[in-house]
């Protein structure tokens, strides 16, 4: 196995908070990486790092054997590393095959002209978006659905449909914020196959922030646990679980002391 | 109710659902041709106008109703359209290349206004384009060597292969097929790439990003469109007026603009048409029911801005799909007949979006 991601000493800071604090961590290509942590731990914050919202404040970031620290931001998604969001960020009074293909968006090469005129070329092109699109959505079992309106569809698959979108870029990182919020436990354990067919059928890395310890066990080949910004332990889902430091993080410290 | 049947990708990538389509659209273009041939000038002429406002309506109809983007400026660039057009006319330049230029010039002007106001939404933007339509409007006053200013500009009569265009007839056809030909690249854009990531950035800037949309490059390129096709609309709005005064294109005419939009349904091609149509119409039926309005409301200075408004405010309360809404609720009631019921057009609600990165 080889790297296809990582972050050396990362750190980012808003006004005095320091939001991630030297955190540094790889991902093997292939693997699931779940990081979990309480709120505010700045699980989403390295999410927004390495899809460059954020600019870092320290450190860097390296993918695929290149330095993405500086990438702008709407390069990511070509470069290979797709995301998607704790809230939902679909184009909600799009149809679902309209979302899927604007994940095409940055496999596409037509000139402004050619697609003002709509040109043989840009409807090959279509086509083809197209066809890689109906792939996903057959993957992910979303055919009854495709001329739905976003605003229309329940929230369960809304969540399916944010993860199509993401494959919809042909990504070799993905980037996966609590895909298990708000969905019940059928949902859930749902989202729990399609993220190890992912794995499996597509061959796709995965980067989970995750709540749900039962989904994490479940798919995550390594788990990372974060408190304050700061990485309290690394490894297999089982050892992090029982590790005294995320316990104390999750159950509260002082418990002992009280007694 | 018609159900399609589809058996190929080409079949979605049509700029019509069906052959139904096709005949209903092609049957209205043939009546729209045979009009001038049947009605007196005077309606021909107030046609010509509403095709001039549905191109203009079509434009910012783009950059309001699907990149999400608004402007209280479009005024500014139906007038650079309108003089570029007038004044390449009077220095012998033939009309089928000022035609184009002032569409290409206006687009520059639309990308040079874009630019900087990237970072701006809603009301900043609203303002800036607002202070940025005052700033142009201006221009034409002071600018006399080129404009005219107060004094106006008599706009020369185009020639098209030698065959004059003017009068209500020569406008009517010209601004029709300006307005098929907008139709034509509106459509075609909406179903490319550029359209999807300008509905991408009016739904979620922060996931049209990760996406890969330059949102920088496609909101520019919005407002160069929109822009663009205003001043396509005014260069064959100066040949409708035929005499341009600075005070044409002040924030009123940007506000009509809007109204269109807003009026017509946002998110519609077909919307944009509707709302100008009803833009222009108002003020006729207005001038016609005006003496007979009691108590001397017809009267009262200022009737026509303050219907325009409050149709505005009834519009957006009450039926915020605009007259297109309103159309397609009467057919779904009619495909669906006795079905249909008071929550059939609701939305499911939708979830609080919190922690939204904007």
């Amino acid at each position: 196995m080889t790297v296809l991601f990582e972050a050396k000493d990362i750190a980012v800071r808003f006004g005095g908070i320091r939001a991630v604090d030297a955190v540094s961590f790889t991902v093997e290509r292939g693997e699931i990486f779940s990081i979990i942590g309480p709120n505010g731990a700045g699980k989403t914050t390295i999410f927004n790092l390495i899809s460059r919202i954020y600019n870092t404040s320290e450190g860097q970031l390296l993918f695929d054997g290149g330095d993405i620290t500086h990438t702008p931001p709407h390069m990511i998604a070509k470069l290979g590393i797709a995301r998607t969001f704790q809230n939902i960020e679909l184009f909600a009074n799009a149809t679902l095959l309209q979302n899927l293909l604007i994940g095409r968006h940055c496999h596409s090469t037509a000139g402004y002209l050619s697609q003002m005129a709509f040109l043989p070329s840009t409807r090959r092109a279509e086509v083809r978006h197209r066809e890689k699109v109906e792939e996903v959505i057959a993957f992910l079992d979303l055919q009854r659905y495709r001329d739905s309106l976003i605003a229309n569809l329940p929230y369960g698959v809304r969540k399916v449909v944010e993860l199509g979108r993401a494959l919809c870029t042909e990504p070799k990182l993905l980037l996966l914020d609590e895909p298990s919020s708000g969905l019940n436990v059928e949902e859930t354990e749902g989202m729990g196959f399609w993220i190890e067919d992912i794995k499996k059928d597509l061959g796709i890395t995965v980067i989970m922030v995750e709540h749900d310890m039962a989904l994490v066990s479940q798919v995550s080949d390594r788990v990372m646990a974060l408190n304050y910004g700061k990485v309290l332990a690394m490894g297999t889902p089982r050892d992090v679980q029982t590790h005294p430091e995320v316990v104390r993080a999750y159950i509260g410290g002082d418990v002992e002391m009280e007694v | 109710m018609r159900y399609l049947f589809r058996t190929s990708y080409q079949q979605d990538l049509r700029a019509w659902r069906h052959g139904g389509d096709v005949f209903w659209y092609g049957l209205l273009i043939v009546l729209v041709l045979i009009i001038p041939f049947v009605m007196g000038e005077f309606y021909v002429g107030e046609m010509g106008g509403v095709f001039i406002f549905a191109i203009a309506g079509v434009g910012l109809m783009l950059l309001v109703g699907y990149t999400g983007l608004i402007s209280l400026g479009h005024a500014a660039f139906l007038g650079i359209g309108s003089y570029v057009n007038s004044v390449l006319l009077a220095q012998g330049v033939p009309f089928l290349i000022t035609l184009p230029v002032s569409g290409l010039f206006t687009a520059l002007c639309g990308a040079a206004i874009g630019r900087p106001t990237l970072r701006m939404s809603g009301l900043y933007l609203a303002i800036a384009t607002l202070s940025f339509g005052s700033i142009v409007g201006t221009v034409f006053q002071k600018w006399t060597a080129v404009t005219g200013g107060f004094d106006g500009f008599a706009v020369p009569t185009p020639y098209v292969f030698g065959v004059s265009v003017e009068g209500a007839t020569g406008v009517y056809y010209t601004s029709f097929a300006v307005l098929l030909f907008v139709l034509w690249v509106s459509v075609n854009l909406l179903r490319s790439p550029i359209g999807r990531a300008m509905v991408a950035i009016r739904d979620s800037e922060v996931s049209a990003q990760s996406m890969g949309i330059h949102l920088a490059k496609y909101k520019t390129l919005a407002f160069a469109i929109s822009a663009g096709i205003t001043g396509l609309a005014g260069a064959l709005f100066a040949h409708y007026v035929r005499f341009l005064a600075p005070d044409a294109f002040d924030v009123l005419l940007s506000v009509q603009f809007v109204t269109i939009v807003f009026v017509g349904g946002l998110g519609s091609l077909r919307g944009a048409i509707l709302g100008a149509i009803f833009v222009r119409l108002l003020p006729q039926a207005i001038a016609i029911v005006r003496d007979d309005l009691p108590f001397g409301i017809g009267r009262l200075p200022g009737l026509e801005p303050s219907l325009f408004g409050l149709v505005l405010v009834v519009v957006i309360l009450f039926q915020p799909g605009g007259i297109n809404g309103l159309w397609l609720k009467i057919k779904l009631w009619f495909q669906t007949y006795p079905f249909m019921r008071q929550a059939s057009g609701r939305r499911q609600k939708s979830y609080a979006r919190s922690e939204r990165l904007r």
